[in-house]
């Protein structure tokens, strides 16, 4: 095993950027993009896998050496997911499940407590289960305690691009739950991957980013970049923040002297 | 309370009046916010916007890629009966038209549904006319059940159900309504439509509320574009959407914007939507409801329905017959007149070529 390795599953990965599969100009792109980004994840609706077409079925798309994440992107509640994931199982997309369970079309929240439910169930089946949540600690400690692989908090609502807006607790959640966190939603821009990075997250998981950049291809090889900075940024140790400057002759300095002066 | 209510709340003189008075200044500032309200949403139909296109179009375009994607989600109709009862003006199956009315038998069907699934379509509409004798309820199951060996998502655009009765058809494999209201002025729905059950406004107008009670995962509502004055058409619906969408979030509202077409029969169109008005709707719908689903049939022609793309369109017809039995044998007496009659595969190089991939499956029966 390598010094720095994320076991997910019982698979040893070689790359913490996740990538998605929708969204693209045609299933087409999905090679290159695997192969600039470098990813090994990737994440397929089971809604829109089409076995019957040779031509539109995005598996066909995903390169073989590829870990597949399907999603039940289209559940409403824990049992539409369970019945997604048995079907992604039945169809021959291995053992892994991201649940995505969203019951609010509106602003597109994951249901935490559906989420959970489905959970407890799939990992009883021997899924390796990855829930997609709203970051909080409790919710989050549960889904590890029903056999969670892995928990992928959002980083910001679904399709925002807005970034890492729920850091803090994102970072509790790093802190206190000893199962890889992975951010998933909302990261916009390369810099943000690099923040979750940084912040201690196992793993990112990118879509919409990538696929309405200008140059999807590009792009993906940017975040490819970002998150391997910000995974040795985390490695290195960064530095104190200090919230402001120290000033060269302290302030309180005359306290010493005073002492001194006695 | 229903969305009837809410719309008694409403005078439309008032909301005429306020959407006229809209000046720039107000389309600027609403062009800023990031959220609408459906105040917002009057000035970004008001006049004063119609020369803020451009603005809109872009503010839509980054929207819609956001949300959905360089993906457009391919649907055909499927025509079953054409026997109807109601008397609605505009329509070519009109109870006092003379066309030859037919039925899909269960094999018709089986050989229609062959040759459509055929083309790649996965998601299909079934329509009928309104019926109770010719297509009842049991029929419309019937169907149901035959279709769904062959597609993906079924949908249902009949005339308006009890709620018990969509539970029943959910439950066999329906997961989707569309209903529209044809037109959300009282007065005028009552002159377009002067016989039959669908005379009763406040059933139809509450049908879309019962599809969400019994369990579809989407529902689409829409006006008739052309019937009635369309910038307080195109707010009522939209109002209906975001009503919808607050009260079932659970469920997937979309809309659509079907505009008036020449049809079997003479009616003149009392209220044109132009090219620039159709695009205006479309924008400001995508504006204000951002994450709700906008559906293009091939009532536009071609080049129209080409350009909207990326624009806010999230779902479209293809390869389209607008006929019983169509897809085996086509006649030309459909509905409506299909101003797009390129084929799905057409249709799907043309969305390669745009940069925008063809969705041809979107859901699974589970
Ligand atoms: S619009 Fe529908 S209800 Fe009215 S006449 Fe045509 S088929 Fe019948």
């Amino acid at each position: 095993m390598s010094k720095d390795a994320l076991v997910i599953g019982g698979i040893e990965l070689r790359s913490r950027l996740f990538i998605g599969s929708g969204k693209y100009s045609s299933n087409s792109l999905i090679p290159q993009i695997v192969d600039r980004s470098g990813a090994q994840v990737v994440t397929v609706a089971v809604r829109r896998v089409d076995l019957a077409s040779e031509e539109e079925n995005m598996l066909n798309h995903i390169p073989k050496d590829c870990v597949l994440m399907p999603n039940t992107s289209g559940a409403r509640n824990a049992e539409e997911a369970v019945r997604i994931a048995r079907l992604a199982r039945a169809m021959g997309c291995g053992d892994w499940i991201k649940i995505e369970v969203i019951s609010d079309t509106k602003y597109l929240l994951p249901d935490n407590l559906e989420t959970l439910k489905a959970t407890e169930i799939l990992a009883k089946e021997g899924f390796v289960v990855l829930p997609y949540m709203c970051p909080e600690l409790m919710t989050a400690k549960r889904m590890r305690d029903a056999g969670a692989a892995a928990v992928m908090p959002l980083g910001a609502p679904i399709g925002t691009n807005k970034g890492l807006r729920t850091k803090e607790l994102v970072k509790i959640m790093i802190e206190e739950i000893d199962l890889p966190i992975i951010v998933d939603a909302g990261i916009g821009k390369p810099s943000e991957a690099a923040e979750a990075m940084e912040l201690g997250a196992a793993a990112v998981l990118v879509n919409t980013a990538i696929a309405s950049a200008g140059d999807a291809v590009g792009m993906a090889e940017a975040f490819s970049l970002a998150v391997k900075a910000g995974r040795m940024a985390y490695l290195a140790g960064t530095g104190a923040v200090k919230n402001f400057a120290e000033a060269s002759s302290p302030l309180t300095g005359f306290l010493d002297k005073a002492v001194s002066k006695k | 309370m229903s969305f009837y209510d809410v719309l008694q709340k409403y005078d439309k003189n008032v909301v005429m009046q306020k959407i006229q008075s809209v000046k720039a200044e107000d389309v600027t500032r609403v062009l800023a916010k990031e959220s609408y309200s459906p105040e917002d949403y009057m000035v970004l139909i008001s006049p004063a916007a119609s020369v803020y296109l451009e603005e809109m179009a872009r503010k839509a375009q980054q929207i819609t890629l956001q949300h959905f994607g360089r993906s457009v989600v391919l649907y055909a109709p499927l025509y079953l009966a054409n026997y109807c009862v109601n008397n609605c003006l505009y329509c070519g199956f009109n109870v006092h038209n003379k066309i030859e009315r037919r039925k899909l038998g269960l094999k018709e069907l089986v050989a229609e549904a062959k040759s459509l699934s055929s083309t790649g379509i996965r998601h299909i509409l079934l329509l009928t006319g309104e019926s109770k004798k010719h297509s009842p309820v049991e029929y419309i199951k019937d169907c149901v059940k035959v279709v769904s060996e062959f597609f993906s998502s079924v949908s249902i655009e009949v005339y308006p159900l009890e709620e018990e009765e969509y539970r029943l058809l959910v439950e066999n494999g329906v997961d989707g309504l569309t209903i529209y209201q044809e037109v959300y002025d009282e007065k005028v729905y009552e002159i377009m439509h002067p016989g039959g059950p669908k005379r009763d406004f406040k059933f139809r107008l509450e049908t879309p509320e019962r599809g969400c009670k019994s369990g579809m995962r989407s529902v689409g509502v829409g006006a008739l574009m052309g019937l009635a004055d369309w910038r307080s058409e195109a707010f009522f619906t939209a109002l209906h959407a975001y009503y919808l969408t607050n009260k079932y979030p659970e469920v997937d509202i979309s809309l659509s914007i079907p505009r008036m077409r020449p049809h079997a029969g003479s009616f003149e169109v009392p209220s044109p939507v132009d090219d620039r008005a159709f695009v205006q709707i479309l924008l400001a719908a995508r504006l204000f409801l951002r994450h709700v689903g906008i559906t293009i049939s091939t009532r536009e022609k071609s080049y129209f329905r080409d350009n909207l793309i990326g624009l806010g369109v999230t779902k479209m017809s293809a390869g389209s017959a607008t006929e019983v039995g169509g897809y085996v044998e086509k006649r030309g007496d459909g509905q409506f007149e299909i101003s797009d009659d390129r084929s799905v595969e057409e249709i799907r190089q043309m969305l390669y070529s745009k940069g925008f991939q063809p969705v041809f499956k979107d859901w699974q029966y589970i």
